[in-house]
Formats: C-alpha cells, structure tokens, sequence
C-alpha cells in the first residue's frame, strides 16, 4: 500500500513542480476564465439583485470551461513520453489543486464585476466549491484518458464530460445560487455532490486500469 | 431458421403497427380535456418506453462485454444505443409538439422531460465515441461510458425532481386513472414498437457482423498483399 502512495506522491509532487515551473494550465485556464467573465458582464448587465440569482450558474460554466483546458493537458506530457501507467489519483488530486487555485483567484473577479455578497451561510461555499471541483476533475481526468484513444481529442473531452456531468453541475450552481441569495438551503445539493462524488470516484478508480490497459 | 423468422417478425410488426394506427386514431375514445391531440400518447408514451428498454440493454451488454470481452456483447450494445436515440428522438419531438396545445408552451424543465433529454445527450455522446475512437479500443471505451452513463441515471433523475419541486412549473396533468381502452391501445402500439426495435436492431446487428467480417479479411488480405511483396 505505501509503496502506491509513494509513487502517487512522486506523480504528485512531479506535475505540481512542472507547473509551477512553467506554468502553462495555469496561466491558460487564468486568461480563458478572465475572458469569460469579462464576455459574460458584457452581455448581462444585472442589478446587484438579479446578479446574485445568475451568478451561481456564471461562475460555475466559467469554471466548467477553464477546467476543460487543465484536464485536456493532463496526459499530454505522459503521452510524449509514452508512459501512461502514471497514478489515476495523482493526476486527479493534481488537476484538483489546478482548478482550486483557478477559482481562488478568479473568485475576487466575480465579486468585483457582479456586486456578490452571500446573503446564506458564506462558509457553506468552501464545501460546495470544493466537492463541485471534485466532481468535475475526477470524471474529468478519466475521459480525459479516454479521449487520448480518440480521433481529434481535444474536442472529445467536453462532449463526453457534460453530459456525465450535468447532475454534479446543476447541483453545484443550485448550492451556490442557495447561498448566494440565502433562499432556501444547500443542504440537499451538497449531500447530492457528495453522492456523486462517491458513485464515480469509486467508478474511476474500478475502471481505470481496464481503459488503461485497452489495445 | 434465421431466413424464416426474419419475414414473420416483419409481418407481424406489420400487421401490430397499423392495427396500432387504426386503433390510435379511431379505436381509442377521445379524451375529455385535451381532446384528439391526446392521441399523440400513444406513439409518445410506446416510444419512450422502447427507448429505456433499449438503453437498458445497452446497460447489460456493455457489461456482458466488460466481463466477457465478446464482439456479439458489443454489437448489441452499439445496436440498441443506436436505435434507442432514434426511440428516445421520437419522444422528444412529439412531447413538445403535444405539450404547446395543452399547455400552452412547448417545453418545460419537468422531470421527465428532462431526465429523458440528458438521457439522449449522454447515449449521443456515446455514439460520437464510438465514431471517433480508433477502432481497436471503441468497444472498451465505449462499454465503459455506457457504465458511467448507467450510474449517472439514477443522479440526473434525484437532482431534476429536486430542481423542480424548487422552481413550481407547469406539471403533467396529474393521470391519476387511465381508461382501460387507452391503456390497452398504448399496450398495442409498444407490442408494435418493440417488433419493430427488434427487426431494425436484428437487420442492424448482421450488418454490422458483416462489416467487420468483412474489414477483417480487408486487412488479412492487406496482410499477405504485403507478405507476397517481400
């Protein structure tokens, strides 16, 4: 068992030192989300009110398509290297890290252009965040291994993706829509994402190896 | 026995399918309220109930396919997605088309309708998969979405009944009671959609058994092209 969490660890602790050196997802995934808030504030124009209602569903397809970019990267260095046997986990965990730094940085952003303030319980947003994330990074890193065997596997990514997702999403913005405008209670969507989160991490980690192995 | 079954199934799709139509249009009494639009029900209701079946199948052979590895396991799954989009189209054009008479909008993000459209978003991305994947691997990748697929069923279902308890919308009438005529004339109308899932599927799996056959003694033959080059 140490020995699996020892090379998950070295997996690890490799993509995050390969990042913060060249810092290719990150600046990426940080310039694409900034573009979508700004294109999105163009188009909407909402009261501080009316904001507080759409925003939930703004930041979180913000988020969805910045993701999109990180996870698309995720096996590429493998693949030039030509070794894919790299831990599942580690690559999640990694990916997860990614995102999470993209939405502490953006978050200041929304709360800039939109007027947010949580009229719920605000802390209620770390959990949803995190386990939204969590929820988009570990199916996504598994299609994202999926689409490597694919034609033009870029554009795969996402079309396998949503439509998995839907549930984790519409939970997520749900939640964080229940904060933000403090109307009724997350509790349901987060025990929702927290559901989702169990039946397809423990489905990732089962299948894995089959779609790694595929010839 | 495959020459002969083949035509009797056709026949008798035939025969179940118009026997349906007369039965739809004419045979069935009108209903109190929403009047002869409500006879849409019975090429709604049949299809959506042939497409879950077919998603169904495509559940158990894509896990017949994982365990067992075998290419038939792995037809039938192809098949019945293919298909069963073509079911699950059907319901999702006419229920908008028997939506905006009765009430008064063309969609409306009801339960049903919309666990029945993330259901076909999902088997289309399935389908796209399967087209785009290089061939040697389609079958694995494609039986492991349709799990993932399979598990996301039950989740789309819980999170959409919620979404709408929150947002009060217009809801399905409320059935409560069916008349027996009408249940009887749906009945009929499915007993025809499912001969008839069956004859495209059947038609469907023998040519795709055949196709392969085929670009199997393709690259066979390649093979020993190159063979008798050296």
């Amino acid at each position: 068992m140490s020995a699996i969490t020892n090379v998950a660890r070295a997996s690890l602790s490799k993509d995050l030192r390969l990042e913060w050196r060249s810092k290719d997802a990150i600046n990426s995934m940080l310039f694409f989300a900034l573009l979508v808030v700004v294109i999105f504030s163009f188009s909407f124009d909402p009261t501080a009110e009316e904001s507080r209602r759409i925003a939930g569903g703004l930041v979180w397809v913000a988020f969805l398509f910045a993701a999109v970019v990180a996870l698309n990267q995720t096996w590429a260095r493998e693949l030039r290297n030509q070794v894919l046997d790299a831990l599942f986990l580690a690559k999640a965990f990694g990916n997860f890290i990614f995102v999470i730094v993209l939405e502490t940085f953006m978050t200041p952003l929304f709360i800039v252009f939109y007027n947010l303030r949580a009229l719920g319980p605000a802390y209620q947003l770390l959990i949803v965040s995190a386990l939204g994330t969590w929820a988009l990074v570990v199916n996504g890193t598994f299609f994202a291994a999926m689409s490597l065997r694919t034609r033009s596997r870029e554009i795969m990514l996402p079309l396998l993706l949503f439509p998995i997702s839907i549930p984790a999403l519409l939970a997520t913005v749900e939640a964080t829509t229940a904060i933000l405008t403090g109307d009724f209670s997350a509790k349901f969507w987060i025990v929702l994402l927290a559901a989702y989160n169990v039946v397809f991490t423990t489905a990732c980690l089962l299948l894995f190896d089959t779609v790694l192995k595929a010839e | 026995m495959i020459r002969r079954t083949f035509p009797i199934l056709g026949v008798l799709t035939a025969v179940l399918l118009s026997y349906g139509l007369y039965e739809a249009l004419i045979g069935a009494p009108t209903e109190q309220s929403m009047g002869d639009v409500q006879r849409i029900f019975y090429y709604h209701a049949p299809s959506a109930w042939t497409a879950f079946l077919l998603f169904g199948i495509n559940f158990v052979a894509s896990v017949v396919y994982l365990i067992r590895r075998s290419m038939k396991a792995d037809i039938i799954a192809l098949v019945s997605a293919e298909v069963g989009v073509v079911f699950c189209t059907v319901v999702l054009v006419t229920g908008p088309i028997w939506a905006r008479p009765v009430w008064g909008i063309w969609w409306t993000w009801d339960i049903r309708l919309t666990s029945t459209l993330v259901l076909w978003l999902i088997y289309v991305s399935y389908l796209i998969l399967r087209r785009f994947s290089s061939s040697g691997q389609t079958p694995l990748m494609a039986a492991v979405l349709a799990i993932f697929g399979a598990l996301d069923v039950p989740l789309v279902y819980f999170s959409i009944r919620f979404f709408r308890t929150q947002h009060p919308q217009p809801v399905i009438g409320g059935e409560g009671s069916i008349d027996p005529k009408m249940l009887q004339v749906a009945l009929i109308n499915w007993a025809g959609f499912l001969c008839f899932a069956c004859l495209v599927c059947w038609s469907r799996y023998r040519l795709e058994l055949l196709q392969r056959e085929v670009e199997e003694t393709e690259a066979l033959e390649a093979l020993l092209d190159s063979r008798k080059a050296q």
